[in-house]
């Protein structure tokens, strides 16, 4: 089974933020990096499948050069090999271009499972994935909490709200966005580590992928970024208790206006 | 090596940065860690959080079995055989990855002790001085944690003065066997240990070492310790009553254990300077984010001048120990490139290489188990009545850290043997501190150079004290020396102020290179908080050895001869002192802002 895995790198959790001075996203200077959490369970799913079926797992990661830490982490967890997808021009891409050059990229891997985390901890967007599977003509399926092979197909556990699952039989290939928190994330060994060295890193640019800047063209872009505004007020209502209902039923429908 | 590091590939001698001058390309600092290095870290972090943080109470009730299995999950990531050659089942790592691990199993002193014993004092003797049978028989068991290992060399009347050891190696009338009596003390892993390596005398005169396995007759741990700290890890007695250690289990030479016994020291000292650097910066952390959170009179005490003085200290401290350890680190890993370690005598090498820098692993030791000593007390202090109770994890970690000063050597021995070594190699001719104090004798009877008049530039005033600060302690090593002779070591007093003044002209010297690398490699600005805690160690270094000068020269000198002592003194440190206050707030401000320790990044 040839399973891809995408994964992002993302500033690290406990970064201290700062917005960048034309207000459009975080400055990135003098941040840590680390691989997106939800990617990592993508990635410990693919693991397991690999264990379990045999085959290979490749890494696909778009970002600059500092990427590579991220990737690093992935055959040092035990990623067979990495396609790296780095050109100036992939800079500040949206969800599709992202989704359209991974699309170039893994066509021609013809894998048989891609799969990704939820969303990314930076943007939340949830788009990627779904983008690709579109573009690459895959059938897909969101917030995946169990994978079972069945020779050629795959059963999928789907978190739905309220605590309802779906299960969905798909045929392969097929695209999966997994749900974080749904396996336990093994630790790089030290021997992986040594070994991430000498497998395959594959670096591609937007000439290789066949493709350019029209092509990638973002469809949407960040106007303003901005640290939430505190607007909320509390407001005490006094009197007898009727009156206060009155008072707080007028308010919830005329001001809030969520009744 | 298997792991290519960033190190400059010039060798430095050891001790010689008391005489010579480095540029910042010539050392390497934290910030040269390559991906490999920042992901052996990774794995050290996640294998703490995952597997011992969480066990920490049964660890210190002695859960039955929890070291060993802790040990077996260690050894599966590669964390027992790091140094072990490749052959024998280890993954010969750089030395740069070995702190690194140290720096994160610190997280718990006695996982930190365990782990220590078994990686470091429990294979390395064997997979550096042994036979290739018992290489081949030993190493990979402990390297993949198998068996445990444990380091037997103290006894209840000799620790320090290890060679005055009373037990004692007998050959056996057939020649087949030494029969081994007496107990050994303090021995760490003692109780789980399966292969103990043993320090005795034959005929009750040569100092020697035996590989000494846990089921031969006659060899049996006591009782455990009751200690102040590091509950968890396992410390016992072991006791030797006519056990019988088979003569192909003589380890090294009969009668040349001395050279296991203290080389192996080496690496054991670095190991734990590393990891009491490592422990001050994550208990830093905790000390960060306590006082953000903890108010009183209205604001978080972090807002408080007297609290980020503290923590702005801490920075500075960290700072400059953090810059002496992989300072010497990536000289070690320099002198070991190219040896092969599969080669029958490589372990030998290693530790000759290991040896060159013997001062500085003892500095290391020092500096690094009073650094994290003052972090822990600072933090307790922060922490105020929740630092004195046990229902939080700090109260551990001060009872936990208060061996570090004690074990390896204690502070004190490492202290003479600092500056006893620095003489001895002298004498020798290895070091040329002998020259240099000559010259300087020169110069100072001489017209007064133009060495005021200096380069300007980033950091040149800190570079001109550094410079002074050499020369103060070739002038109070040089009237020692003169005035005592050989009686030198008597004056332990003054030893300890000559180590003294050492370890921080290394502290001063190693802050400062390391922080003009950075800037050279980004900018001023972005090395803020780098040149804050440069300048502050720097400025409180030179007062410190000012005082320290003067305490040893008042001993030494009188007369006429003191007060022209103590005019160079002055002569060679004089400064015009910063706003220390201001800097070590920046330092305390950006750590605040951070959460944590400001001047690595985390892994």
């Amino acid at each position: 089974m040839k399973i891809v895995v995408c994964l992002k790198q993302v500033p690290a959790r406990d970064s201290l933020l700062r917005l960048n001075s034309a207000g459009t996203w975080i400055q990135e200077t003098d941040i840590s990096f680390e691989v997106n959490e939800p990617d990592i369970y993508a990635l410990e799913e693919a693991l397991r499948l690999k264990e379990s079926q045999g085959g290979e797992v490749v890494v696909c990661s778009l970002g600059p050069a500092r990427a590579q830490q991220a990737i690093k982490e992935a055959l040092a967890k035990g990623a067979d090999r990495a396609l790296h997808l780095d050109d100036p021009a992939f800079a500040n891409l949206d969800s599709f271009g992202i989704a359209r050059a991974m699309a170039k990229a893994l066509d021609a891997e013809k894998p048989d499972l891609i799969v990704t985390g939820l969303q990314s901890d930076d943007f939340g967007a949830a788009q990627t994935g779904v983008i690709l599977a579109e573009l690459m003509g895959l059938p897909h399926s969101t917030i995946i909490m169990a994978i079972e092979v069945q020779g050629s197909a795959i059963k999928v556990k789907r978190e739905l709200e309220a605590g309802f699952f779906q299960f969905i039989e798909m045929s392969l290939p097929a695209l999966l966005t997994i749900q974080s928190g749904i396996n336990k994330p093994r630790y790089a060994t030290l021997k992986g580590i040594m070994a991430a060295k000498n497998k395959p890193l594959k670096k591609l640019g937007m000439a290789d992928l066949g493709l350019s800047a029209a092509d990638l063209a973002p469809r949407q872009k960040f106007t303003r970024v901005y640290v939430p505004e505190k607007r909320s007020k509390t407001e005490f209502f006094e009197g007898g208790g009727k009156d206060v209902a009155a008072k707080l039923v007028d308010k919830l429908k005329n001001e809030a206006r969520v009744l | 090596m298997a792991t290519a590091t960033a190190t400059p590939q010039t060798l430095i001698k050891g001790g010689s940065f008391l005489i010579e001058d480095r540029s910042p390309d010539e050392i390497f600092t934290p910030e040269d860690l390559t991906d490999q290095h920042r992901l052996i870290g990774q794995t050290g972090r996640e294998f703490m959080e995952q597997e011992v943080l969480p066990h920490l109470d049964e660890m210190e009730a002695k859960k039955p079995g929890l070291l060993r299995e802790l040990l077996r999950k260690a050894a599966d990531v590669g964390l027992c055989g790091s140094d072990v050659p490749q052959k024998y089942g280890g993954l010969e790592l750089d030395k740069i990855s070995s702190i690194i691990i140290s720096e994160e199993m610190a997280r718990d002193g006695a996982w930190a002790a365990t782990l220590g014993a078994q990686q470091g004092i429990g294979i390395l003797p064997i997979a550096f001085f042994g036979t290739e049978a018992q290489k081949a028989k030993y190493v990979p068991k402990l390297a993949s944690a198998e068996w445990v290992g444990a380091y037997c060399l103290s006894e209840a009347t000799s620790a320090s003065d290890a060679l005055n050891a009373k037990t004692r190696a007998v050959l056996s009338p057939d020649g087949r066997h030494y029969v081994l009596n007496g107990t050994k003390h303090w021995i760490t892993n003692g109780g789980i240990a399966d292969v103990y390596v043993v320090f005795a005398k034959v005929d009750g005169e040569k100092f020697s070492a035996f590989i000494v396995e846990r089921a031969f007759a006659g060899v049996s741990p006591g009782a455990e310790e009751h200690k102040m700290g590091i509950r968890g890890s396992s410390t016992t007695p072991v006791n030797l009553e006519n056990a019988e250690v088979p003569v192909e289990n003589v380890l090294g030479e009969v009668g040349k254990g001395h050279l296991i016994a203290f080389n192996i020291l080496n690496m054991g000292r670095l190991k734990l300077g590393a990891g009491c650097i490592g422990g001050a910066k994550h208990l830093f952390a905790e000390a960060v984010k306590w006082a953000k959170e903890r108010e009183a009179f209205g604001h978080p005490i972090a807002d408080f001048g007297l609290i980020k003085e503290k923590l702005g200290e801490m920075v500075v401290r960290i700072y400059a120990a953090e810059s002496m350890c992989y300072r010497t680190t990536g000289m070690i890993d320099g002198m070991l490139h190219g040896i092969d370690q599969s080669a029958p005598d490589a372990g030998r090498q290693i530790l000759k290489a290991l040896e060159q820098y013997a001062v500085e692993c003892s500095i290391l030791k020092v500096v690094g188990t009073e650094v994290l000593d003052f972090v822990t007390d600072e933090t307790v202090q922060i922490y105020g009545g929740y630092g004195f109770s046990s229902d939080y994890p700090i109260e551990r970690v001060y009872r936990d850290q208060r061996v570090n000063r004690i074990f390896e050597g204690t502070n004190e021995i490492n202290r003479l043997l600092i500056t006893d070594m620095l003489l001895k190699r002298s004498m020798k001719g290895e070091l040329g501190l002998i020259p240099a104090a000559q010259r300087l004798r020169d110069e100072i009877l001489g017209a007064p150079a133009f060495e005021e008049a200096g380069e300007d530039g980033l950091l040149a005033d800190e570079a001109r004290l550094v410079a002074g600060a050499k020369k103060i302690v070739l002038l109070v090593a040089g009237s020692a020396v003169q005035r005592y002779l050989q009686a030198l070591a008597d004056e332990q007093e003054i030893v300890a102020v000559l180590s003294n003044l050492c370890m921080d002209v290394y502290g001063m010297e190693s802050a400062l290179l390391r922080t003009l690398k950075k800037a050279r490699s980004t900018s001023e600005d972005e090395c803020a908080t780098e040149i804050a805690a440069t300048r502050a160690f720097v400025y409180e270094a030179a007062d410190r050895m000012e005082s320290e000068a003067r305490r040893a020269l008042g001993r030494i000198s009188e007369g006429d001869n003191l007060r022209a002592e103590l005019a160079v003194v002055r002569r060679f440190l004089r400064r015009n002192p910063p706003d220390t206050i201001e800097l070590k707030r920046a330092a305390a401000d950006r750590a605040i802002a951070l959460n944590r320790y400001p001047l690595i990044e985390p892994r």
